[in-house]
């Protein structure tokens, strides 16, 4: 089975055109040497065998109530979301270079991009980056360029997988990661770096941070949770220059991790240094409104060498499945959201803390995530609730020993915070 | 191609909404925002999110959709981008582990281990490489990782600081140079021969002790395969110069050849070119990076191994260069890429490529009838890039051929090419629609020279025609403008 539509006869005539027999002579004038390498591959399965057997591997996963978070978590998606975004025109449309026929991926990018610029409150975003760790990496690479310096501050509460990629991003050009409590900020500093609600979940004014690294020439960079600002103050408004995420919480599955996307906004001033794709409104020779990919010289297929970035393929289905998602809840179901969210995690943090030897690391406030130091190992907290149908208790050992991280989210019910509550309870 | 939207633009989704109108509800909980936060952290102002009803969603992204081609509506020949038809048995597929969250117990996604570790392994003897990381999320993703385990590399032998070069020769796919830049090198363009390929005399004049890798594409993107390629590499280890090889255009010679016995170190794959997974309009991808064993500690933290019948992560990796992508990388595609591997099978994979090679030759020489020339015209394989009759421009053609129903091919790359059209047919299309193609593109280039003024005017058909990018970029408007 390999989707091809040739019949043999066509096949024999198509080569016969070309003045070749077989199929092999395609292959003809390379090194003999190369050809045809013993590879080892199952052999072919039909359409339903196939189907059945990923079935089968998908058994062997154990699905449950989830409790878990540290930017990715179980939320609400709308039935619409899978409908639409899985429709073929957008699904198996490649980049939208030629505009005229691409008219709904560029009018989706940019509406995408409104919606990010306002969720964030900052003045404009691009069509989206890979994750949230990889485009805080992006982030921090532009403020790097705006500020010409190498230097970067690191809030010890962002979270650590952005940390380390952060971290290989930064080596291979040579600037150097400083990690910071707190909000003093180092001589030097390019990029000040928080999260905004933090790691372990908490959620502080960050506007003396962002004036700390202002009267230090650094541009203030800030991790955040898409849905937390529908809620609460966005980074904008605290004096963030920069900010960025993970887009999963809006319209996308868990996937164990991915494709997600992720997204990253900037103040004005900062928009020639984004790297990307944008989406740009302009008309044509009748005077049409339509979009077009806008000031691609800032990018790899023109710039080559000197591009802002070697990005090309982003996430952009994923970034569609949000434009949807935002567009069904609206300002106010996605607040609801984002408050039904907080009020669950809340309720949730107190049920655990019943616990007898289980002690907070987060202090309210807090949005969807927090942390607790538990009296044995979370490895075997986590195996036990999985065990019973739950899946909660990250193991976050650099924030202590025992520490493990939790979040809630709005589908979860009284009844199954509760039920979670008792079975970890019972095994903690 | 037909659009179902009367006269006047189309709405925006902002410009559908009214005040107070509600959409889906999610799951409420009564709670009050100032008893969690203090009114200090509160956001001042809502979001100015369209407020629109289910129904006008649904209108609104159905409507939109009908404004936007894609491989399941049309002819897509995008030249190195492989736009294969997508089989939805892959979509079913991965909708089968939407549920799984990446901080659960490793003990309960060993079904998802499983096939990650798989499809690692096929993968491997499909490049013919001792090592691999799924972790990349993109094709230029896998390149940055690959080119930060070259680097890393370099380092522990202590030659890093001397070998700051990297050479991609001038064909090269525009996130080679940026790739190497971002890893931190320097890089210098190596010129082709008179017959496409790599200069390799001149390649061999810039090796040396200062430079780290070269970054090769085979087939490259005149669609040609470096037949001196195993001279190349081994020219070039001699060097101690690392071979890179990008995957773009796998699809030509999967399971025929293998970069790995080609003599290159480091290969990233585009699982959503070569691997039938959806484009999505800009992506996910997938670039898994496979190594050979010499590289091996440096691949990026965690990788997915086997014991017994159990399947872990292995962070426990001191020589890697860290992480690139939170998490695991994009599962979903992963499961997409596995499920096309299990259905072809070896003979499936080397058909399609063979039956790909088939297609671009075939449809070269349609065009050739018709006109068009083939500057560097070996024996191209899965692509090829032709140039129209004097005196027509590239960007003409293809807003003509949207006219006709087909998403014109990639233009105006390789740069050196002039008024290039680059052209990959994939080997899911039939013989009629590459005539049907060929027919058109050669009616416009007829038409085109008697009139040039029609042809300066395409397309006519589409949504909106030929828009003015020049106003787009001088004064750029990137959101809604709400006042």
């Amino acid at each position: 089975m390999d989707f091809a539509p040739h019949t043999e006869e066509e096949i024999r005539a198509m080569l016969g055109a070309l003045g070749l027999e077989r199929l092999e002579d395609l292959y003809a004038h390379l090194d003999h040497e190369l050809l045809n390498p013993k590879i080892t591959l199952p052999p072919p399965m039909h359409e339903d065998a196939v189907l059945r057997h990923v079935e089968a591997l998908a058994k062997k996963n154990q699905p449950g109530r989830v409790f878990l978070g540290g930017g990715v978590r179980d939320h609400f998606i709308p039935a619409i979301v899978d409908e639409l975004a899985s429709r073929g025109e957008f699904l198996t449309a490649y980049t939208p270079y030629q505009a005229e026929a691409s008219q709904g991926i560029l009018q989706a990018i940019f509406e995408y991009q409104t919606m990010i610029a306002e969720l964030t409150g900052l003045d404009v975003a691009n069509a989206s980056l890979y994750d949230g760790a990889s485009a805080l990496a992006e982030g921090v690479l532009l403020a790097l360029r705006a500020t010409r310096r190498m230097r970067v501050a690191v809030d010890r509460r962002v979270h650590p997988e952005y940390r380390q990629v952060l971290r290989t991003y930064l080596d291979a050009v040579g600037a150097t990661l400083v990690e910071t409590e707190g909000d003093e900020v180092p001589d030097g500093a390019g990029a000040v770096v928080a999260q905004y609600p933090d790691f372990l979940g908490e959620v502080r004014d960050l506007a003396p941070r962002a004036e700390a690294a202002h009267a230090k020439g650094a541009l203030f960079v800030v991790a955040t949770d898409p849905l937390a600002v529908a809620l609460l103050k966005p980074p904008g408004a605290f004096g963030a220059d920069v900010a960025v995420g993970e887009g999963q919480p809006l319209g996308n599955p868990m996937q164990l991790g991915g494709p997600h996307f992720g997204f990253i906004a900037v103040r004005g001033k900062l928009l020639r240094q984004l790297p990307g794709r944008l989406a740009g409104l302009t008309t044509d020779h009748a005077g049409r409104r339509g979009f077009v990919l806008a000031l691609s010289a800032r990018e790899q297929h023109i710039r080559r060498a000197k591009a802002k970035s070697n990005i090309t393929t982003n996430s952009q289905n994923m970034a569609l499945r949000a434009a949807i998602a935002l567009s069904a809840l609206g300002p106010e179901g996605l607040k609801e959201m984002a408050l039904a969210t907080a009020a669950n995690a809340r309720r949730l943090y107190q049920l655990l803390l019943e616990a007898p030897g289980v002690r907070p690391l987060t202090r309210p406030p807090f949005f969807a995530e927090f942390a607790l130091i538990l009296s044995k190992n979370p490895e075997e907290v986590r195996r036990k609730l999985a065990e019973r149908g739950f899946h909660g208790a990250y193991p976050i050992p650099e924030y202590g020993e025992h520490a493990a991280l939790f979040a809630a989210t709005e589908r979860l019910t009284e009844d199954e915070i509760e039920a979670f509550a008792r079975a970890f309870w019972e095994v903690v | 191609m037909s659009y179902c939207w009367p006269e006047g633009d189309f709405p925006l989704i902002f410009e559908r909404a009214k005040e107070g109108r509600r959409g889906t509800r999610p799951p409420r909980v009564e709670a009050d925002p100032e008893a969690l936060f203090g009114p200090e952290l509160l956001r001042e102002a809502p979001p100015r999110l369209p407020e629109v009803s289910e129904l006008e969603v649904v209108r609104h992204y159905t409507n939109l959709s009908r404004r936007q081609i894609g491989v399941n509506t049309t002819f897509y020949p995008l030249g190195s981008c492989t736009m294969k038809y997508n089989p939805r048995a892959l979509e079913a597929a991965a909708a089968r582990f939407s549920d799984l969250h990446p901080y659960q117990d490793p003990a309960s996604f060993q079904g998802a281990l499983a096939l990650m570790y798989a499809l690692g392994e096929y993968l491997k003897a499909i490049t013919g490489m001792d090592a691999i990381t799924l972790q990349p999320a993109a094709g230029a993703h896998g390149e940055l990782t690959g080119m930060l385990v070259i680097r890393a590399y370099h380092k522990d032998r202590g030659e890093l600081d001397q070998r700051r070069v990297v050479l991609v020769p001038d064909s090269a796919h525009g996130s080679n140079p940026a790739t190497a830049s971002m890893a931190g090198f320097e890089v210098r363009e190596v010129p082709s021969d008179a017959d496409g390929e790599v200069d390799l005399e001149a390649l061999k004049r810039e090796l040396g002790e200062h430079v780290a890798a070269i970054m090769l594409t085979n087939p490259n993107t005149l669609g040609l395969f470096e037949r001196r390629i195993l001279s190349l590499t081994e020219a070039a280890h001699a060097a101690g110069v690392q071979l890179y090889y990008d995957g773009a255009n796998l699809n030509a010679i999967m399971g025929w050849v293998r970069p790995g016995d080609m003599g290159f170190d480091v290969v990233h794959l585009n699982l959503h070119k070569t691997f039938a997974t959806p484009h999505g309009g800009g992506g996910p991808g997938a670039g898994p990076v496979g190594v050979k064993a010499h590289l091996a500690p440096y691949l990026p933290v965690p990788l997915v191994e086997k014991e017994g019948d159990r399947y872990r992560l292995d962070f426990d990796r001191p020589k890697s260069i860290g992480r690139v992508r939170s998490f695991f990388g994009n599962f979903g595609v992963l499961v997409r890429a596995y499920v096309y591997i299990r259905m072809l099978g070896l003979e499936g994979l080397k058909r399609a490529a063979a039956l790909s090679v088939l297609n671009a030759r075939y449809l070269k020489e349609k065009l050739k009838e018709k006109g068009f020339s083939v500057p560097f015209d070996g024996p191209t394989m899965h692509e090829f890039v032709a140039q129209p009759p004097a005196g027509l421009k590239a960007l003409d053609l293809a807003k003509a051929l949207l006219d006709k129903g087909f998403h014109p091919p990639t233009i105006y790359f390789p740069l050196i090419v002039k008024e290039a059209l680059m052209i990959e047919p994939t080997e899911t299309e039939s013989k009629e629609t590459l005539e049907a193609f060929a027919e058109a593109l050669g009616e416009i280039a007829a038409r085109g020279q008697e009139d040039p003024d029609w042809l300066a005017g395409a397309p006519y058909t589409t949504p909106v025609g030929r828009l003015d990018e020049v106003k787009a970029n001088r004064k750029p408007v990137l959101t809604y403008p709400f006042d």
